[in-house]
């Protein structure tokens, strides 16, 4: 192995770790005395530089990806991966920059730093082509999430909420392991590729149960991650008790992460026999006609992720209808979300439509969502409760902050001219794309459905905002920092629903043209 | 008159006029009475600028909705001009009756104006949508005319006066669009010739069906309502009585002739044949509105209400004349009849309009003098406090009863004339109603004028100059009307023998 | 040129977003500016446009890889139509005259939605209708909730869920008909050439014209609309029965009878009369129109007495879509013009000039307020309005309501036969709100003359007199000149019935 290449490879995980101990030095160091404002500032400013500088590595690395000596992929650097590492980067930038105007630590260097290594955690997540790679990745991702959860320690909320997360994160991490344990029983190698080969041969050996308890066990674990239902279960407590930056994080790029490596497990399921024989990939005949005709285990993958895919966007539009509290009703729209989601994956296309859809839906959710609990952030610091009626006569208290709110809401529901409305439509298409036979339609069908529902409970805090008769009328200021990320949100939520052209085509361009 | 579109005009100037009243004020009936003025001009001009040969004069047509086969579609021929005529003498005299409206005037005479316009419209008009947008139009300010302004038991009235007319232009607009489903035409002049040739006939029992006699009845439904026709009548007695008296001369002596009109222009061209075959009913309905109407006048106490009855009597005799002579022609004796009674039927519509105007009229102006009212049995021996009014009010009594040498005698006349050859069975049974006319003008004329003065009638004021100067043409017109004839029956008989020869039963 | 409709208010809307509190006149005159603007954009365009058949006013690639474009185009219908809104837009903003509370706000929500609506009807790319038709969807839910009466929360939260659901419906139908048209464009022309096989086609025409369907109040799907306009502000529902229904109806002929006319045919069997997907919705159209009608003849309140005439209208407009031939779908074109400014009219007349003065809208309280002698201007103009809604001859309903009758006659003749049994009953719930409104016979006493000198209404205002003279004299126009109208629907209707979006 060539360790300049691996270094070049993995050089944005390494700029960043490195930002995260520059940062901790700096604070510890130089910062014990300043006051809690500049802490932080100081340090998500450095956090944000060090995203920054990690950028511009994803350039550096190589086109190919690094292999291992026996010629396995071990990370790749096209396509999805460097779509997913950009998106991570950009909304940890966000995230960070939400950070400063909040009280809830004085630990501040050590959060940075931790929401740093969670970040690397993901960028090795969205990359990552073998299963030891993929573990170590998630556990540094989960690890740093569950500790970003704990970190407001005078809210009891918060430690409970990273307890329930740390327990189900544990379980679901071991059913994973055991998962991966059993595919590398069934192949003899960790590369995702070698592996998904010899799951075809398998299954032409008609010696299968092994390999779908390993998929059950594997859906379990990332299930877990994207907050599926029935793994859904830490969602709301952990949305609701963590500090406002974290949630901001685990809803946005801790769920990119995940969907990169689903998609990578999607394409490259689809892709296995690319290097090894013209002839075979001609027999497995996937995607013709009206049914997709997926062969041996891909058939198995695709229902789990449609049952997936069906509870949540049912339990999580329906449960949010009932919901007092924005954030757990955020919390359960992002699991009707991440059922819209595994919708486009259960249903995988072999063109990198699929993928680009798929990628392109995480993206925009997560700078909506992102900007979402930032507008709760704010509302909670100056009401002190994140319930619905906090959000009374806020567009007196501050119209800029409804109007941010009244943007973000709606593109949460799927209203055009929004991004989000666009990533709906993009990803319908691209299911639809793949096949037309009635199951698919239903699901769609299913999906919209589910869709208008939530509308029914975005405008519940709309009418708050907008409607309804304050109570309390005294001006809300936010800081300009916040604020302007906040505009700089909203802007782009409308900029990029009126013109998807633009991200589109950027994702399309890291895709070759089949 | 080449270029000019007189009917147009004539049509368009009651509507300005209506608006230039609404904003006028207590000097609405001064604007009203110039535009009527200009109307009755015009009327007479179009009256001199007919074809002498009986045909549509004065056409005007445009294209309006082709597609839909409505076209702006203008003509008069003598029916029609006497029938502008009219009208345009008879709002004139409502016009001038009205010179007590306190309440609201500018709307009155708005209201009066643009009811004017509907009739104008609606005897020039020679295309379904035209004819049928005027007729409708005429309602409603009828409507508020008599909602506003009338007697204590306005609202039922009025509102029993529209939902009738309302029915039956539904009918006749559902029989007519069942015409334009089957022949892509709604001008009269197109389905009257089709008609005559038996095409019409054809055409609808080829899209529709054998639906062209409901299609006929639909249509009388429509007019019969209108004239009214017993026993569609339960509407007039009551609109008549509590509209003010201005309105009810409006009532009588003009739209009344509109379903007259109607029958004559639309019901026998299009459906001779269906008519025909209808005959003996219909010559029942006939007998019995004349007689019926007779009857009751005779039980009523109240002055509007005999004439009101009499009114549909009197146009009793116009629907004896149409019905009878809805029957093939076999002879020239039988022609000469049909001549005979049309010419009557068109004579008895002008006269009995002039004269039933004059009469409410009268009404009107005893109602004034008394505070209200208008019960025969609070009258007696006008005569002599009022002799002026006694005589001018016995000319119109006497030409209502059909007094020869008077206006009222010559329709009359004609009308058995004719329709004694072609259905002597009616004709003599219809003898009764006037008879019983006879007896009603009679009483009046006893219970009102003759007899004893009560004491409080004894300073009872007679007309005055002004009255008497708006009266005097009429009443002499009456007289020279019933003297000779000729002035009207020269220009409308050739058209009559036109219509006679298209028309096929 | 037309596209500036649209431009303009979007652009309006936003000035008026940013425009500081307080200014309620620089929002009003702002908003009037930007609304007359509108229409006379639509009047010059539809001058310009007749006799050109389909004109395509802006093509841009939007989503090239999917073939997504910003297309706008207009043909006959789309120019009505688009005349209609800009009517409709003034005459709202007239009647908003007196709106104090957050008066900007209201303005760009109003701004916002009449470029929705323009949008919708300009648009001939399926993808970006849809976009405009949702667009219009969430304004509406704030005017309803932020300015209207009685139960407006509900009212509001009812209609946008309602409207939602079946663009929902719509959005299912979109999505299948791109996949199977094999995902290449989202063209309104192009979908129309695609081929779509007829299996397909007889489930998707249900789907997409329902949801169209539930916006234009069909029977039974039409709950939301009494309600909703109840609880709006006047201009709201002068908008939503005006225009909004009309978006409905709209997509029903411009989507679903364009896109998948093979969903109409004959299913190969029958059952109780009923033999087609067309035979299933000129039913629940014709009991549209008579339920509409007679619930209208039973209610207490003026408003909804209105409110349900609209149902009962908007049927005749489904019916007249549905008879597939010329004469029936141009009058239901004409029938969208006609009662798009007719219930403008009707509810301008008793929400603004009449419940703002008097507070009730209860037609038992009405009756004993002589309104006849003390807001004669309301009275006048509601019996000329009532006149044109039950569709007397002069005023534009009649023609298109003849239209729709000839059309369905020659249908099915009974279809013809239950609709006139509808503008019967139209006549008589007019009439009688009419006479209980306005003129009812009862007497006065002394005392309540007295009360009634003493107690006078606020005077008629010129912007009310400038809008209800708008749209009298539209109505008058069209009722007596229909050619007018007629010359630009009828060869686009013609060029619709025979291509498929051609």
């Amino acid at each position: 192995m060539n360790y300049f290449d691996l270094f070049r490879m993995t050089l944005p995980e390494t700029v960043l770790e490195l930002a995260a101990l520059i940062v901790l030095v700096v604070d510890l160091g130089f910062l014990r005395k300043a006051a809690l404002q500049v802490r932080v500032a100081t340090a998500a400013l450095l956090g944000v530089c060090g995203c920054g500088v990690a950028l511009f590595a994803l350039l550096v690395q190589m086109p190919g990806g690094l292999s291992a000596p026996g010629g396995d992929l071990l990370l790749t650097a096209d396509g999805s991966s460097a779509v997913a590492q950009t998106g991570i980067l950009a909304l940890t930038v966000l995230t960070l920059l939400l950070l400063i105007d909040t009280t809830f630590t004085r630990h501040v260097g050590e959060y940075v730093a931790v929401v740093l290594m969670s970040a690397t955690g993901g960028l090795l997540i969205a990359a990552a082509q073998d299963l030891l790679v993929i573990f170590v990745g998630l556990e540094l991702l989960s690890l740093g999430l569950y500790i970003l959860t704990a970190f407001a320690k005078s809210s009891g909320k918060s430690a409970e909420a990273a307890l329930k997360y740390y327990l189900f994160g544990g379980m679901s991490a071991a059913f994973l392991l055991f998962g991966f344990s059993y595919l590398y029983g069934i192949s003899g190698s960790t590369n995702l590729h070698r592996i998904l080969l010899a799951a075809y041969g398998w299954n032409a050996y008609h010696t299968a149960t092994l390999l779908y308890v390993a998929l059950v066990m594997i859906a379990a674990g990332l299930g877990f991650k994207v907050a599926a239902v029935p793994f859904h279960l830490w969602a709301p407590d952990t949305y609701e008790g963590a500090p406002i930056p974290s949630a901001a994080f685990i809803a946005s790029v801790s769920k990119l992460a995940s969907f990169a490596l689903l998609i990578a497990i999607g394409t490259a399921a689809l892709h296995a026999f690319d290097d090894h024989s013209n002839v075979a990939r001609v027999s497995i005949g996937i995607l013709s006609g009206s049914e997709p005709v997926y062969f041996g285990f891909a058939r198995s993958w695709s229902l789990i992720l449609t049952v997936l895919a069906a509870a949540s966007m049912v339990l999580g539009n329906l449960a949010a209808l009932a919901q007092t509290s924005v954030r757990r009703l955020l919390a359960y729209s992002a699991i009707a979300h991440g059922g819209y989601i595994l919708l486009g994956l259960a249903y995988f296309s072999y063109s990198s439509r699929s993928a680009e859809a798929v990628l392109y839906y995480t993206l925009s959710y997560g700078l909506t969502t992102i900007g979402a609990f930032g507008v709760v952030g704010v509302v909670e610091r100056a009401t002190g409760s994140d319930r619905l009626d906090a959000f009374l006569g806020l567009h007196k208290r501050s119209p800029l902050l409804a109007a941010v709110l009244l943007v973000l809401f709606l593109s949460l529901a799927g209203i055009p001219p929004l991004v989000g409305f666009w990533a709906k439509f993009n990803l319908f298409a691209a299911v639809l794309g793949v096949s037309t036979g009635a199951v698919p339609l239903a699901l769609v069908a299913l999906a919209v459905a589910m869709s208008a529902v939530s509308l029914y409970y975005y405008l519940q805090v709309l009418k708050r905002a907008y409607v309804m008769p304050a109570v309390n009328e005294a001006p809300i200021t936010v800081h300009p920092v916040t604020l302007g990320v906040l505009l700089v949100i909203a802007a782009m939520v409308l900029v990029l629903g009126c013109l998807p052209a633009l991200l589109q085509g950027w994702i399309a361009g890291f895709y070759p043209v089949v | 008159m080449n270029g000019i579109p007189i009917l147009t005009l004539l049509t368009l100037l009651p509507v300005v006029g209506a608006a230039i009243a609404l904003f006028s004020g207590r000097h609405a009936r001064a604007a009203a009475l110039v535009t009527t003025l200009a109307g009755l001009a015009l009327a007479l001009t179009v009256w001199t600028q007919l074809p002498g040969d009986g045909s549509m004069g004065l056409v005007e047509r445009a294209a309006w909705a082709p597609s839909l086969g409505i076209e702006y579609h203008l003509g008069a021929d003598g029916l029609g001009a006497l029938m502008l005529l009219l009208s345009a003498i008879v709002t004139l005299m409502s016009v001038d009756a009205a010179h007590r409206v306190h309440h609201q005037p500018g709307l009155f005479f708005a209201l009066v104006l643009l009811l004017q316009a509907g009739l104008f419209g609606s005897f020039t008009a020679l295309n379904f949508f035209h004819w049928f947008l005027f007729w409708e139009l005429s309602l409603i300010p009828a409507f508020f005319l008599i909602k506003i302004w009338g007697g204590p038991r306005r609202g039922p009235a009025a509102t029993q006066f529209f939902v009738y007319t309302m029915a039956g232009s539904v009918a006749l607009l559902l029989a007519f669009l069942a015409v334009f489903l089957s022949t892509g035409s709604m001008d009269f002049g197109q389905l009257a010739a089709l008609a005559a040739t038996g095409g019409l006939e054809q055409a609808v029992t080829a899209h529709l069906g054998p639906v062209t006699m409901w299609l006929a009845v639909g249509v009388l439904a429509g007019f019969a309502v209108k004239v009214p026709m017993v026993p569609f009548h339960t509407w007039l007695p009551a609109a008549y009585a509590e509209a003010p008296s201005p309105v009810t001369m409006l009532l009588t002596g003009a739209m009344s002739k509109m379903g007259v009109y109607g029958l004559l222009r639309i019901a026998l061209p299009l459906f001779g044949h269906q008519i025909a075959q209808m005959r003996t009913p219909l010559l029942v309905l006939a007998v019995l509105t004349v007689v019926m109407g007779a009857w009751a006048a005779a039980a009523q106490k109240d002055l509007k209400r005999i004439f009101a009855y009499s009114s549909v009597n009197h146009l009793g005799y116009c629907l004896l004349g149409i019905f009878a002579l809805a029957r093939p022609a076999v002879d020239a004796a039988a022609q000469a009849s049909q001549a005979a009674a049309l010419n009557g039927v068109i004579l008895q519509m002008f006269n009995h309009g002039l004269t039933a105007a004059t009469l409410f009229w009268f009404v009107a102006m005893m109602q004034e003098r008394t505070g209200g009212e208008r019960g025969i049995d609070h009258f007696g021996g006008l005569r002599k406090p009022a002799p002026v009014l006694a005589g001018l009010m016995g000319i119109a009594l006497f030409s209502s009863l059909g007094l020869p040498g008077l206006n009222g005698f010559v329709g009359e006349f004609l009308i058995f004339r004719g329709v004694f050859p072609l259905a002597w069975v009616a004709a003599t049974v219809s003898i009764l109603g006037l008879l019983v006319t006879a007896a009603v003008i009679l009483t009046v004329i006893q219970k009102v004028f003759s007899g004893p003065v009560p004491e409080h009638w004894a300073k009872f004021p007679d007309m005055h100059g002004r009255e008497r100067l708006a009266l005097a043409p009429v009443i002499g017109l009456m007289l020279l009307l019933g003297l000779v004839p000729q002035l009207i029956v020269d220009t409308v008989n050739p058209t009559v023998v036109n219509l006679l020869a298209h028309w096929r039963f | 040129m037309l596209a500036w409709t649209i431009y303009l208010s979007f652009a309006g809307a936003l000035a008026e977003a940013l425009l500081p509190k307080g200014k309620a006149a620089l929002a009003r005159w702002l908003a009037l500016t930007v609304a007359v603007a509108g229409l006379a954009l639509a009047v010059a365009g539809f001058a310009a446009g007749m006799g050109h058949g389909r004109v395509t006013i802006v093509d841009a690639a939007w989503v090239p890889s999917m073939g997504i474009h910003f297309l706008l185009a207009a043909d006959g219908i789309s120019l009505v139509l688009v005349l209609l809104t800009g009517l409709a837009a003034v005459a709202g903003v007239l009647f908003s005259w007196n709106v104090e509370m957050r008066t900007n706000e209201f303005f760009a929500f109003y701004l916002a939605l009449i470029g929705g609506v323009y949008g919708v009807f300009l648009s001939f790319d399926l993808f970006l209708l849809f976009v405009f038709y949702e667009i219009a969807i969430v304004p509406k839910y704030f005017l309803i909730a932020i300015w209207g009466s009685t139960r407006r929360e509900y009212g509001a939260m009812k209609l946008a869920l309602y409207s939602f659901v079946g663009s929902a419906m719509v959005l299912i139908g979109l999505l299948a008909a791109y996949a199977t048209s094999g995902s290449h464009s989202t063209g309104l022309i192009a979908l129309g050439h695609a081929g779509l096989p007829v299996s397909f086609q007889m489930w998707v025409f249900p789907l997409v014209f329902t949801g169209f369907a539930i916006l234009a109040g069909m029977w039974p799907f039409h709950t939301w609309a009494p309600t909703g306009h109840v609880a709006a502000p006047t201009a709201a529902s002068m908008l939503l029965a005006g225009v909004v229904m009309k978006l409905g109806a709209y997509g029903c002929l411009r989507v679903a009878i364009s896109l998948f006319p093979r969903g109409l045919d004959p299913w190969g069997f029958s059952f109780a009369g009923i033999g087609s997907w067309r035979d299933v919705f000129a039913v629940l159209a014709v009991v549209g129109i008579v339920y509409g009608a007679l619930v209208a003849l039973a209610q207490t309140d003026f408003k909804f007495v209105i409110g349900y005439s609209s149902v009962s209208h908007m049927g005749f407009v489904l019916l007249g879509l549905v008879t597939l031939n010329q004469i029936g779908v141009t009058g239901a074109v004409l029938q969208m013009f006609s009662h798009g400014v007719i219930a403008g009219l009707l509810f301008a007349i008793v929400g603004r000039i009449v419940y703002d003065r008097t507070h009730t809208r209860q037609l038992a309280e009405l009756e004993a307020m002589h309104l006849s002698k003390r807001l004669p201007f309301a009275a006048w103009a509601f019996v000329i309005a009532g006149m044109a809604s039950m569709g007397l001859p002069g005023f534009s309903g009649f023609v298109a309501e003849l239209q729709v009758l000839v059309g369905a006659w020659m249908a099915r003749p009974w279809w013809a036969m239950a609709a006139g049994v509808g503008i019967v009953v139209g006549v008589a719930y007019t009439w009688r709100a009419l006479q209980k409104a306005f003129f009812s016979d009862a007497l006065p006493s002394a005392h309540v003359l007295e009360y009634e000198h003493g107690h006078g209404f606020a005077p008629i205002t010129w912007p009310e007199v400038a809008g209800v003279s708008l749209l009298v004299t539209a109505s008058l126009v069209v009722g007596l000149y229909p050619k007018i109208l007629l010359d630009a629907i009828e060869p686009a209707v013609k060029a619709l019935l025979a291509g498929g979006g051609q």
